[in-house]
């Protein structure tokens, strides 16, 4: 479904990604771990089309079958292509009511009734969104608003969901909850995109994980495989 | 003062303050998207009065084709400055955008001093929106009333195109966070041109009664309400649209009324914008309505 080859990513005059290879099967969960300033927002960004300085090659193959290039592209044209990102951060428009900022994630919607059944769907993936609906998005709490930034991507009905660390800054408990969801959301056919820095709760519902260090991909494998592995287990899992 | 006088200062100052308002919101607009102040909206409102001074009176085509003519024009003459003098730059610091505007602005004060002579014209009021009649000792002219209606009917469309409508929640999206903004699909190009677009008309709209109520055009017409109706923008809160109307409004009446009940002080009259902008930014930096911004991270 995707195909990463030898991807480089500038800023300035860093170079955060070192032609990194990373390929994505349809219907995995993929995860990609790695430590703060390892490369992997880079990696997700450029995917998405918001890197200007990246070099290499981004293959896409959408439902259809058909191929295309995405390096190069404007993030804008992303979602009609299939493709979603959450963002880091959450990037939720604290100015918007929570039902505003799911209605912009249908913006390349225009099938008033399909929207409404996404909406909905996400109000069932998160009732607590239902309840908030026409709060602004500012006033929810920082796990509401991850809730909301991944509704809001679902919202497209995306082929292939990124996530860019939703569990940052969660709660135990609710990073539990975001994780049981994306593999609900994986279940019904949706491929994603998983960086995290949380190693232990990615890599547990991974089909496929890599590892990512200082801009090069220095592992990767199942994500059992990868919780196994000792170099992992000391980096990343806290030693034991 | 009598009560007729007074009833009759009011509604000069609602008619006024309307069409600062109207102007007001262009800046308004822009400078929530942008954070850019488009000091070449005051010139797209005399370009606006001169197309329907051109089509009407030297033309001789019915108002209603001439004011058609005049929006369009405008319109498209706003559209053309974002392109050529602000989109290339959208990355650029914004200082160079800013120093775009103002050689933007100087541009098409010039270039209409060449094209259309820096001679003033006299605009022909249509004999119909300025016959008198009286309401219970007041004496009105259609063209009084006709002002404050048209904007208010013109800003309650936009509050609805802003508050109501896809574009509109996109426009709203962006003055917060564009790069999220282009992630939802949003082509955040066209809905900036949609912005510019607004704006313009709106500019011509107040060009076209500006000339109807002061009947006559010239190329500079467009720098005192210009900078009238960024005043206005900032007094009612830079990035609120009700805000550039109230604003609008109360500078309308700060001026018509404080000549009215002072007549010695008529001299003064443009000074009193640049005191109330004084007494805000001081008082109340954000404006009337001007949001604080609270980001949760």
């Amino acid at each position: 479904m995707l195909e990463i080859r030898d991807l480089n990513v500038w800023y300035g005059g860093i170079h955060a990604v070192h032609g990194v290879n990373l390929s994505i099967r349809r219907g995995e969960i993929v995860t990609l771990i790695g430590a703060n300033g390892a490369g992997k927002s880079s990696t997700i960004r450029a995917i998405a089309g918001l890197v200007k300085g990246c070099k290499g090659s981004i293959e896409y193959t959408d439902a259809g079958g058909k191929t295309v290039q995405l390096a190069g592209k404007q993030p804008e044209v992303m979602v009609k292509l299939g493709i979603a990102l959450s963002p880091e951060g959450r990037r939720i428009l604290p100015h918007l009511t929570v039902e505003e900022n799911l209605l912009l994630g249908a913006y390349t919607r225009s099938d008033k009734k399909e929207i409404a059944e996404n909406m909905e769907y996400g109000y069932s993936l998160f009732p607590r969104l239902r309840e908030r609906r026409a709060q602004k998005g500012g006033t929810l709490s920082g796990g509401e608003q991850q809730m909301l930034a991944v509704a809001r991507a679902m919202m497209s009905r995306p082929d292939l969901l990124m996530l860019d660390e939703p569990s940052l800054g969660l709660a135990p408990i609710l990073v539990e909850e975001v994780f049981r969801i994306i593999q609900t959301i994986n279940r019904e056919g949706r491929t994603i995109l998983l960086v995290e820095q949380n190693a232990f709760a990615a890599l547990r519902i991974a089909h496929k994980a890599y590892v990512l260090e200082t801009g090069d991909i220095t592992l990767e494998g199942t994500g059992a495989e990868l919780l196994e592995n000792p170099k992992v287990k000391e980096a990343y899992l806290g030693g034991a | 003062m009598t009560l007729n006088m007074f009833v009759q200062h009011f509604i000069n100052a609602l008619g006024l303050g309307s069409l600062y308002g109207l102007i007001a919101i262009g800046y308004t607009m822009v400078y929530g998207i942008l954070r850019l102040i488009n000091f070449a909206h005051g010139d797209i409102f005399m370009l606006g009065a001169y197309f329907v001074f051109f089509s009407t009176v030297m033309y001789k085509m019915p108002w209603a084709v001439g004011v058609g003519i005049a929006i369009l024009g405008a319109t498209l003459c706003g559209l053309l400055v974002d392109r050529v003098a602000y989109r290339p730059l959208r990355s650029a610091p914004r200082i160079s955008a800013l120093i775009s505007a103002i050689g933007v602005s100087f541009f098409i004060e010039n270039l209409a001093v060449v094209v259309f002579t820096g001679m003033p014209r006299p605009v022909v009021q249509p004999p119909m929106l300025m016959k008198a009649f009286s309401v219970g000792g007041v004496r009105l002219v259609p063209l009084g009333l006709m002002v404050p209606a048209i904007s208010f009917v013109l800003v309650s469309g936009l509050l609805w195109v802003v508050y109501k409508t896809k574009p509109g929640l996109a426009m709203r999206s962006i003055s917060h966070d564009i790069e999220t903004t282009r992630l939802m699909g949003v082509s955040v190009d066209r809905i900036i041109a949609l912005t510019f677009a607004i704006g313009s008309a709106l500019a011509a709209v107040a060009g076209i009664m500006w000339a109807l109520r002061y009947p006559r055009v010239e190329p500079f017409m467009g720098i005192i309400p210009g900078f009238k109706a960024f005043i206005a923008a900032v007094f009612g809160g830079i990035g609120s649209i009700p805000g550039a109307m109230l604003g609008g409004l109360a500078l309308g009446f700060v001026e018509i009324m404080s000549v009215a009940f002072f007549p010695k002080l008529s001299g003064y009259k443009d000074a009193f914008a640049f005191v109330l902008l004084i007494v805000i930014l001081l008082a109340k930096p954000t404006g009337l309505m001007g949001e604080k911004l609270e980001d949760k991270i």
